[in-house]
């Protein structure tokens, strides 16, 4: 009882990515019409099927609009979003032109030092390569010639266009089209960047991709898009990573996914999301309306998403599989942290099509604070799915009594041969666990970590080994003050 | 010096007075026995000896090597040598037991300053242990105590004491839910750890443990007090005439 009480006292360790670089800013006025898709689209210097692309898109979530269809199923509050009064473009005026890091502002490389995420060539992270997109814009890409040696295409999405518009135009809403959903229209329409990774048949990416996502300016929404294909036989591990400055307003960030393995292949999507959350008032933090889907066109293709999701002030994400090729393996491993005011609402899709495919989910929530944490999932067995098989696990964890933990699964069969598991179980922390520690001879705060890393563990094993380390100090950091 | 000196201790736990004015001195080398009816206070007190939250120490003192017990967290009265076999041990689910125990015998060696152990060093000297407990390697792989029997949970917490060598060890109803085959194992391994410089007190309800881990002194504990203290044959006589008996003496009078 103690315990919870001095929970609810203690006050949150300040969020360390919070600072803003200052960089002189190209920047759009507040506003969306088709003219600010035109601009965005001029300004990238993009070919005529990108824009009518984004024009079709912009009418269609202009329709949404006016019919108030943004999603309102999801279990989170928040206060209306005024579209019009969001800032859809910003670059640091110093635009390199990607071919020479010499050309990139020093204070946005600066700022990824400063993450931890150094771009300058002595110091880049072994094995590693990494693309920084600095709010709207990709500023830099290492050991892209590197990958290229092998065929590995790995460019910011500006640059895809530019370089492959071929494969651009082949994928580009294969998966999530425009007409997905409310963000997934809006991203089509104002997307300005994000990362392209091309892996050729045959080709095990040599090395960890990943892709560093930065919001710094002030009342800006970051709209980026990710495209992975994987060829016939090709594997590729990819990991995003995302931070913001500490501001009272609230940020919209709706970004896409979109992945393709064909035959054979296989592609691992991580994502350490620690957007700014907000402060321990709710006040501020980042709206993380994310759609992410990846398809398994292929037979015997895999796509397993690993995500920690510890940020945002608002999380709703369900990065999904569309299990198409026969014996294609699906998988999702989730950890969401929601301390304070944080709420998510965050699962996965499964959806047969194939036949003998198989998904897995596991779901690790936890609740700190008054933080509301959800898990909606849905696995859905069409009729030709003969022989697939789901296994769902979703465990809830509750620290303090101030906090809650939600479960929503949907399941549909039309196929009578798939065989369903499905598990799921809420506990609170408990104060015999941390007293057995303490016993032992281990701090509060340790014991506190000790018990959620345990209970995390399925799906941090499921990370590259460099970031699993990571996401468990994050963790730490995120529920740091919320145990006495 | 001696190792514990309980006077005059009164405990509260949700605002129901527990312990009304324990007296109990332990020397380093001593086994103590404190035995009594369920409902006593005997958990209590190796909960209080353990620093347990919420167990209000509202008179007395407990002095720990001269240290008042009271000033300590839980951890640091681990630290500073203080072992209690817990009566259910917790599951900890995802962290395995080797883990878990080279994390806490590194947390008592940084207090002391000395240099934590790596994993090189530390395997050898579990498995040790472990040996001595009849416990397969494997449960060190295991997460803590989860899908463990019962008795398999109890020779686990005396690998533990085995492996953290504490002054003084406090084991609550380690014999509760052993067969007779698991409780030699356990006593064997708990005598193997008797030395003059180390303490224990054993706290059971049954005189069935003392007959394999025989005690210095027997103490009684009967509605928060100690009402009769004595060498072993107290705890035969207990046997014999059962608490009732205890609680009609004088000595237990002022209820």
């Amino acid at each position: 009882m103690t315990t919870i009480n001095q929970i609810q006292d203690l006050t949150d360790k300040e969020y360390k990515w919070g600072f803003v670089t200052p960089v002189e800013e190209d920047r759009l006025p507040k506003g969306l019409s088709e003219d600010t898709v035109r601009v965005i689209s001029a300004k990238k210097n993009e070919p005529e099927f990108m824009l009518e692309w984004r024009l079709k898109a912009y009418r269609y979530w202009a329709t949404l609009e006016a019919d108030q269809a943004e999603p309102k199923w999801a279990n989170v509050k928040y206060p209306a979003i005024n579209y019009q009064d969001i800032v859809y473009y910003s670059a640091p005026k110093k635009k390199p032109n990607l071919t020479s890091l010499d050309e990139v502002d020093p204070e946005v490389l600066r700022t990824y030092e400063k993450l931890g995420i150094p771009l300058l060539e002595q110091q880049r992270l072994a094995g590693v390569a990494v693309d920084a997109v600095f709010d709207s814009v990709s500023v830099a890409t290492t050991f892209k010639d590197k990958l290229s040696e092998v065929g590995v295409i790995f460019c910011s999405f500006s640059e895809a266009v530019q370089n492959h518009p071929d494969l651009v135009k082949k994928y580009l809403g294969s998966v999530v089209p425009y007409t997905d959903n409310f963000f997934a229209a809006l991203n089509a329409a104002v997307f300005s960047d994000g990362s392209f990774v091309y892996v050729p048949k045959g080709v095990r990416c040599p090395m960890e991709l990943s892709t560093y996502f930065r919001i710094n300016a002030a009342e800006t929404g970051q709209f980026e898009r990710t495209l992975i294909v994987a060829e016939e036989g090709a594997s590729v591990s990819y990991l995003e990573g995302c931070t913001a400055p500490i501001r009272d307003e609230n940020q919209l960030h709706a970004a896409v996914v979109e992945l393709v393995a064909l035959d054979n292949a296989s592609i691992k999507y991580s994502t350490v999301q620690n957007w700014y959350p907000g402060d321990k008032d709710g006040k501020g933090g980042i709206y993380n309306f994310v759609t992410k889907r990846g398809k398994c066109l292929g037979k015997n293709s895999r796509i397993s998403w690993t995500q920690v999701e510890t940020g945002s002030a608002i999380t709703w994400k369900y990065p999904s599989c569309i299990l198409q090729g026969d014996n294609s393996v699906g998988e999702f491993y989730s950890v969401a942290l929601t301390n304070n005011r944080q709420q998510a609402d965050t699962g996965t899709k499964m959806i047969h099509i194939g036949k003998n495919t198989s998904s897995t989910i596991v779901s690790k929530g936890i609740s700190a604070g008054f933080g509301q944490n959800t898990y909606r999932g849905m696995v859905k067995i069409l009729k030709g799915a003969t022989g697939a098989r789901n296994y769902t696990q979703c465990d809830s964890l509750l620290i303090g009594d101030k906090c809650g933990a939600h479960t929503f699964p949907y399941i549909e069969v039309k196929n009578p041969t798939s065989r369903m598991e499905h598990e799921a179980s809420t506990s609170k922390i408990g104060e015999d666990q941390i007293f057995y520690l303490q016993q032992r001879g281990i701090s509060k705060e340790e014991a506190v970590s000790m018990i959620i890393n345990g209970f995390c563990k399925q799906v941090f094993r499921e990370l590259p080994m460099e970031f699993a380390v990571e996401a468990q100090k994050l963790l730490s950091i995120s529920l740091e003050g919320s145990v006495g | 010096m001696s190792m514990l000196e309980i006077k005059d201790l009164h405990v509260r736990v949700d605002n129901n007075e527990i312990l009304k004015g324990i007296n109990l001195t332990v020397n380093p080398g001593e086994v103590h026995s404190i035995m009594g009816p369920n409902g006593s206070g005997k958990s209590t007190l190796a909960q209080v000896l353990a620093r347990r939250e919420n167990y209000e120490i509202t008179k007395g003192q407990i002095l720990f090597n001269g240290k008042d017990l009271a000033e300590m967290k839980p951890e640091e009265a681990a630290c500073e040598g203080l072992f209690l076999a817990f009566q259910y041990p917790v599951e900890i689910p995802g962290i395995s037991n080797a883990y878990f125990l080279r994390a806490a015998v590194n947390a008592v060696r940084k207090y002391r300053g000395e240099d934590e152990l790596d994993a090189m060093d530390f395997l050898p000297l579990v498995k040790e242990k472990m040996r001595l407990l009849e416990m397969d390697e494997r449960f060190l792989n295991r997460p803590v105590n989860e899908g463990f029997s019962g008795g398999e949970k109890k020779r686990n917490e005396i690998v533990q004491m085995a492996v953290l060598e504490p002054k003084l060890a406090v084991l609550d109803e380690t014999d509760s839910g052993l067969d007779i085959d698991a409780l030699k194992i356990v006593s064997k391994g708990v005598n193997t750890m008797r030395s003059p410089n180390r303490a224990m007190v054993l706290v059971t309800h049954y005189q069935r443990l003392l007959n394999y881990i025989v005690p210095d002194y027997v103490h009684v504990l009967v509605n928060g007090r100690i009402v009769k203290s004595g060498g072993p044959e107290l705890a035969l006589e207990l046997e014999d005439k059962g608490y009732a008996w205890t609680e009609s003496e004088p000595v237990g009078a002022g209820r």
